[in-house]
């Protein structure tokens, strides 16, 4: 993104969380700033690199954007790193021994929970990081919050010279609200001071850091019991009062105004007596947190008592409407009105774009018999719902290697004859898919890879990656030429075929051939994703409604330009009743990619020629 | 809470739903509310079901509309109108674009697009204004008007003058140039002239 004139200081702007701890973190001098993609995350780096005078970067995986920080902060800048929470498994190898080494220049990792799994493929609590990597932990409650916060992580960074999580959540990261901002204050990076005892982190350096950093959790849990982040909010209403934190807090001043609050910014360590403080001020206690009884399970240790997950629920997002009845039945008072149902409406799963290169790849793969598909994670995951139902698993990111591996050499009776195809996206190979491709070569897999390379980390809105040869700035970077990567990781010249993924008699020819030869086979598919400008559209078709004859072929490919006009049934020669469905193409937003009419045997789908001069909707300027 | 507004926007990504609440939440701004806006989108880019909660007043604490508590609905599409109209409180209106978006679940047989869903809404003792965003659009000679003529539409089922809206939206356009603010202005007033024609032809 081009850099653009930062709103000046005391301004009040509508900012998201994502927004807020951007501009905070522009503010605080950081230096540095590394990320890999990932929903809700992803805005903090996209704003960051629209910001003067800060190095951002486009990391291939989050463990390398946490090193990068890392180096920085060891070079005495201060750094910035965020990822969603499923980044900080991959991460997390460099945390636990970063931990250890603490920082020099301030460190602020922001994590962005996907609560409520609006796209991830599990719901997992960041707050553990902290616990399990000795390291403080700051938890805003709205956008205000997640600027504030992230200028008082630098200052607690450096500090106590340690790493400092920002735990969001999908209601902090994308949720706006009003921010007033300040002022940049310029800082210089400190300058690398050898010293290995504590950056060479050999078993007798790492030994003599541990006690350290145990020491530095009292001083911590000190700093959190005095600190401003965490404060009570008086209430009349003494028989309840909750500890929370994050967006909860939000949800328990909304459905229990009247009621004393202790909000927990500063969450970990956790300031026991803090919490006591708040529970001699009332009959009884309840911890109100997102997803993990985390801060309840420490509190009951301690010997608080509190009341928790036992009335509230463990997965999801919590709001007034999951908090007033809980709170009514533990005070047996009658529980609200249940709120009206929803109508019964069909679902709207997200779907794959209009002429979306991917559509070609999985109607090849629904045509192929005798597939087991180990898939993995982009929006090429949407190719396990209709109508191809072509990916049978979906684990983690780069997953689709090694477990298409492991199903080769664990192949029960009834697969002895199954061809195993492993499924992954540009980006996410080079994020983690690399390593397993290497080890399907050197442990002699029979396996056949499609590595669908559309230039672009499509799911998160197009980012660019090493792939696609741009980096953050839009500027030219290098670009891995794929091929040549998976002929260095060992896999034979021809075994390696490119294909344009629109031409489906090639590709199907191509996927066939390679799933019968027992080896490592990659097939790469070449054409850009719909959303980046290097797509380019083309005359847009449209269906001849007197040669359609209903078979309903078109819609196989799963287009959604494709619409269904009438429906209708035929007896055939056989005495077999089949359905009909015939169809018309929306060609004001069909981009004429012509993989529909490949399998309409009639010839009924040609291009459009427009009737009356309706301006279509054009981006890439394409002549109708 | 009945001094914080709650304003529901909703249909389909790619639609424009956010932009539209973005504008809102920038008028209402604009007066001296505190505002909040969230969103709740599915994982892909396009086609999934959006729904863009709005709420404003002196003092916004939870981001979250909750069910039975909007005091408008705003659906960029008809069934996703019928699909959030439980989220408005008792006696508020529903302003729904009655163009269809079938998606391919629907196309593909697996599913039913209801047959009349703004009637439905109405058999379930909701108002309803349905109007034809798309072709009024269309008929201004360019499809992606649509939004502002749904933020035209609910311009008079806010809190605050239908002006302060569209002097909101015309910002937005300034440095576009003088033809596509007055194009914006038909589109918006368009807008509200269905909406109002459509409730007073009920």
């Amino acid at each position: 993104m081009a850099a653009v004139m930062p709103a000046p200081a005391a301004s009040r702007l509508f900012l998201s969380g994502n927004e807020a701890v951007a501009r905070a973190v522009w503010e605080a001098g950081t230096r540095v700033a590394a990320a890999y993609p990932g929903t809700p995350a992803t805005e903090m780096l996209e704003v960051l690199s629209t910001y003067p005078d800060i190095y951002a970067e486009w990391s291939v995986n989050e463990k390398v954007s946490l090193e990068v920080a890392i180096g920085a902060a060891y070079a005495g800048s201060r750094a910035f790193c965020c990822m969603k929470h499923v980044g900080m498994n991959v991460a997390s190898d460099a945390l636990m021994t970063l931990t250890l080494t603490g920082v020099v220049g301030g460190l602020v990792i922001a994590i962005a929970d996907d609560v409520g799994l609006s796209s991830s493929q599990n719901e997992q609590d960041s707050r553990f990081w902290g616990r399990f990597a000795h390291v403080p932990v700051f938890e805003p409650a709205d956008s205000q919050e997640a600027y504030a916060m992230t200028l008082a992580a630098y200052e607690l960074s450096e500090q106590f010279q340690v790493p400092v999580i920002l735990r969001m959540t999908t209601r902090i990261n994308h949720v706006k609200g009003l921010v007033v901002v300040g002022e940049r204050a310029s800082r210089a990076g400190a300058g690398f001071k050898k010293d290995p005892a504590r950056f060479v982190m050999v078993p007798g350096n790492a030994g003599r850091r541990i006690p350290l950093m145990f020491k530095r959790d009292g001083e911590l849990r000190s700093a959190a019991e005095q600190s401003p982040l965490n404060y009570i909010v008086a209430g009349s209403d003494r028989r309840v009062g909750f500890i929370t934190s994050g967006p909860a807090f939000e949800h328990v001043r909304e459905a229990f105004p009247e009621a004393p609050v202790l909000k927990l910014g500063f969450s970990c360590p956790l300031p026991f007596d803090k919490c006591r403080e708040l529970a001699a001020l009332v009959e009884q206690v309840v911890v109100v947190e997102e997803v993990e009884p985390l801060v309840e399970t420490e509190l009951k240790a301690r010997g608080i008592a509190v009341v928790g997950k036992e009335i509230l629920p463990l997965q999801g997002e919590l709001s007034p409407n999951v908090l007033k009845p809980a709170i009514a039945r533990l005070l047996g008072e009658p529980v609200p009105d249940i709120p009206p149902a929803p109508a019964k409406v069909f679902p709207r799963p997200p779907t794959m774009c209009v002429a979306c290169p991917h559509l070609g790849v999985y109607y090849t793969l629904s045509q192929v018999r005798n597939l087991n598909i180990s898939g993995d994670i982009g929006c090429y995951t949407l190719g396990a719902g209709h109508p191809w139902q072509a990916m049978d698993t979906c684990v983690s990111m780069g997953a689709s290697m090694g477990i298409a591996l492991g199903m080769d050499k664990g192949r029960g009776e009834s697969d002895k004859d199954k061809r195993i195809v492993a499924v992954i996206g540009d980006s996410t190979f080079l994020h983690m898919g690399m390593q397993g491709l290497l080890d399907m070569v050197y442990n002699k897999a029979n396996v056949t890879v499609l590595l669908l390379d559309n230039r672009a980390v499509g799911m998160t809105g197009g980012q660019d990656n090493p792939g696609n040869g741009r980096d953050i700035y839009g500027e030219d970077a290098p670009r891995v030429d794929f091929a040549k990567l998976c002929a260095a990781l060992g896999v034979k010249q021809e075994r390696i075929h490119t294909v344009n993924p629109y031409e489906l008699p090639v590709l199907f020819k191509t996927v066939r051939d390679e799933v019968k030869v027992p080896d490592v086979s990659v097939i790469i598919t070449d054409q850009p994703c719909v959303l980046i400008k290097d797509y380019h559209k083309l005359k847009p078709y449209e269906v001849h409604d007197d040669k359609c004859t209903g078979c309903g072929n078109c819609l196989d490919v799963g287009c959604p330009a494709i619409h269904v006009t009438r429906r209708g049934k035929q007896t055939k020669a056989s005495g077999r009743e089949v359905d009909l469905a015939f169809v018309r193409i929306e060609s004001s937003v069909c981009t004429g990619c012509g993989l529909c009419l490949q399998p309409c045997a009639p010839d009924a789908i040609q291009h459009y020629v427009p009737v009356s001069p309706i301006k279509l909707m054009t981006k890439g300027g394409c002549a109708v | 809470m009945s001094t914080t507004s709650n304003i529901l926007v909703v249909g389909i990504g790619g639609q424009g739903v956010m932009t539209a609440t973005e504008i809102l939440a920038e008028a209402a701004i604009a007066l001296g509310h505190d505002a909040k806006k969230t969103e709740v989108a599915g994982m892909a880019q396009r086609g999934g079901v959006v729904s863009s909660h709005l709420r404003f007043g002196p003092k916004v604490q939870s981001p979250q509309i909750a069910p039975g508590e909007a005091d408008v609905l705003l659906a960029f599409e008809a069934a996703e109108a019928l699909r959030w109209r439980h989220m408005l409180r008792p006696g508020a209106i529903a302003l729904a674009n009655n163009s269809r978006l079938v998606p391919p679940v629907v196309e593909l047989g697996l599913f039913d697009y209801p047959e009349d869903p703004i009637a439905a809404i109405r058999a379930a003792g909701t108002d309803v204004v349905a109007f034809d965003a798309t072709s009024i659009a269309l008929e201004l000679g360019e499809i992606r008007l649509g939004n502002t003529v749904m933020l035209g539409a609910i311009a008079d089922h806010l809190p605050f003058p239908a002006d302060d809206l569209l002097a909101c939206v015309l910002r937005r356009f300034q440095r576009k140039g003088e033809k596509l603010v007055e194009l914006n202005r038909r589109a918006f007033e368009a807008g509200r002239a269905a909406v109002s024609d459509a409730a007073s032809a009920a």
